[in-house]
């Protein structure tokens, strides 16, 4: 009976939750498009939606765009790797370790405060212009995210349940990857989200200050040469990749945190 | 046999939590341990625990002095502290550790059914109700098969008609494998309808005031007359003066 009722109904249901939320850009677009086409907006100031697809197909035709994005990603997923690596070393270290917290988490806080992407200029005369510059100011954005939240997640742990372990005899290895690693899992995928998202911003600001290659370096060079349409295009880009990446720290935490209020039970 | 020798318990803070406490407990017995708050039951009962240490004298479990948690004996918290990312199943055999994955599964099984939460084996703790958590928290405890299970106040974050149906459900299963049975709590009545004696401590310091042999028989009747006079006899040990007045609630 529940079948038959539930085979009929799509035809007349579509999935709404999932339209609604594109009606509003979709109908900006709509509404982009027409008044270029009326000439109220000046393709100079912004182009046609579809002046920037044309500029998309034309990059993609002539290999510049995956070039461009394809360093741009390389340089984010190094950075984060590198940058989300010490940070939970350290998140890690400091979060079981009083002593190690003690003696790291002051400098760290103190570093923390400062905003690196002031570091610039230091990170350019260190540096020079190449990739390092840009991947260690990648680095530093990632770092910080990550370690804050592993930091608090394993601190946050119920002691009860550390206590568990002890009552059954679980000795430091075993607690750490049944006890606390789990714990302290939902705290540091929201590390990964916001750093995800400072990974994206500093890339961006990285590529625009000096770079010859990377999806910054393709706007800013087209600003040289007044190409609009290419400008948006690397903004909407960025926009597309930062959603991307965080709908892939979405998937992950369905996968592995699906146990967490924060996630809802199918 | 589970011994406490001369046992003193002085914290960092110079609070002495527990002064010379003898007692022996036989294999299979139920003994509940009451008092005010500050008379340091639960700390004796982390003491035999394994998960604090005593300033002087020892706990002694089949003659050997416990320094960490004995691996036949079961514990029970206030709390469920089920492991929120594991299932029932996997929780319950979170006690088990270092066993082998079918005999793991058998014995999860078999426990599982013993509290009636079978059904509910691949359910996450956030799905459970308090009762039903606090159930896996026994079946956890039970499925290493111990000598003797430790409850610290297990009942009391409950509500009253689960609670009672709790105790119940506790003395069904004691009755199979008959571990002995040390109850930290704060319900009179809870120490009345388990136990086969009841130690009262007093606090500054923490002293065993008083030992009472509970001779009724089982199922034991809330109601029953010689239940009342018990209840009142036992209130009457410890001590309610106005500056204690932690124990008349419930």
């Amino acid at each position: 009976m529940t079948t038959t009722l539930r085979q009929s109904t799509p035809t007349l249901a579509l999935p709404w939750d999932r339209i609604i939320p594109w009606a509003v850009p979709a109908g900006l677009i709509v509404l982009w498009q027409i008044l270029a086409l009326v000439g109220l907006i000046n393709s100079r100031v912004l182009p046609a939606p579809t002046d920037v697809v044309q500029a998309a197909i034309r990059l993609t035709l002539n290999g510049e765009l995956f070039k461009h994005v394809g360093i741009s990603a390389w340089r984010a997923g190094v950075g984060c790797l590198i940058g989300g690596g010490i940070g939970l070393f350290f998140g890690v270290l400091n979060g079981v370790s009083r002593p190690a917290e003690l003696l790291t988490d002051g400098s760290i806080q103190m570093i923390r405060n400062i905003p690196h992407l002031a570091l610039i200029p230091l990170v350019i005369l260190w540096f020079g212009i190449d990739d390092t510059a840009r991947i260690f100011l990648v680095v530093l954005g990632v770092f910080f995210p990550i370690y804050v939240n592993t930091f608090y997640g394993i601190r946050a742990i119920d002691p009860g349940l550390i206590e568990m372990g002890r009552v059954y005899g679980l000795n430091r290895r075993q607690l750490f990857s049944q006890v606390i690693l789990p714990g302290a899992l939902p705290s540091i995928l929201v590390g990964l989200r916001y750093a995800l998202g400072t990974m994206w911003l500093t890339l961006i600001v990285a590529e625009t200050i000096a770079a010859s290659s990377g999806i910054g370096y393709l706007a800013m060079n087209a600003r040289e040469f007044m190409q609009t349409d290419v400008v948006v295009l690397a903004i909407l880009l960025y926009a597309l990749l930062g959603k991307l990446a965080d709908s892939a720290v979405r998937w992950l935490e369905k996968v592995t945190i699906a146990w967490h209020p924060s996630q809802n039970l199918t | 046999m589970l011994y406490i020798e001369n046992v003193h318990k002085q914290f960092d803070n110079g609070f002495l939590a527990l002064e010379g406490i003898d007692l022996q407990i036989k294999p299979g017995e139920i003994v509940s341990l009451v008092g005010t708050s500050g008379c340091g039951k639960s700390t004796l009962l982390r003491i035999v625990a394994g998960l604090d240490f005593p300033t002087r004298g020892a706990a002694l479990i089949d003659g050997e002095v416990v320094t960490r948690p004995h691996p036949k004996v079961g514990f029970i918290f206030q709390a469920a502290r089920l492991m929120p990312w594991l299932t029932v199943a996997e929780n319950v055999q979170f006690g088990l550790q270092g066993v082998s994955r079918l005999e793991r599964q058998w014995r999860t099984e078999q426990v599982l059914q013993k509290v009636h939460l079978l059904n509910f084996a691949q359910t996450l703790p956030r799905q459970l109700s308090g009762g039903m958590a606090q159930r896996v928290a026994i079946a956890r405890a039970l499925v290493t098969q111990p000598d003797i299970l430790l409850l610290d106040e297990p009942f009391s974050a409950l509500d009253a008609f689960t609670r009672t149906q709790l105790q119940d459900h506790l003395l069904e299963i004691w009755a199979t494998d008959r571990p002995t049975l040390l109850l930290v709590t704060h319900d009179i009545e809870e120490a009345l309808v388990l136990s086969d004696r009841i130690i009262v401590l007093r606090p500054n310091p923490g002293r065993v005031h008083r030992e009472m042999a509970i001779d009724l028989p089982h199922p034991r009747r809330r109601s029953s007359l010689e239940f009342q006079r018990l209840k009142d006899q036992l209130i009457g040990e410890l001590d309610l003066s106005p500056a204690a007045p932690d124990l008349v609630e419930r």
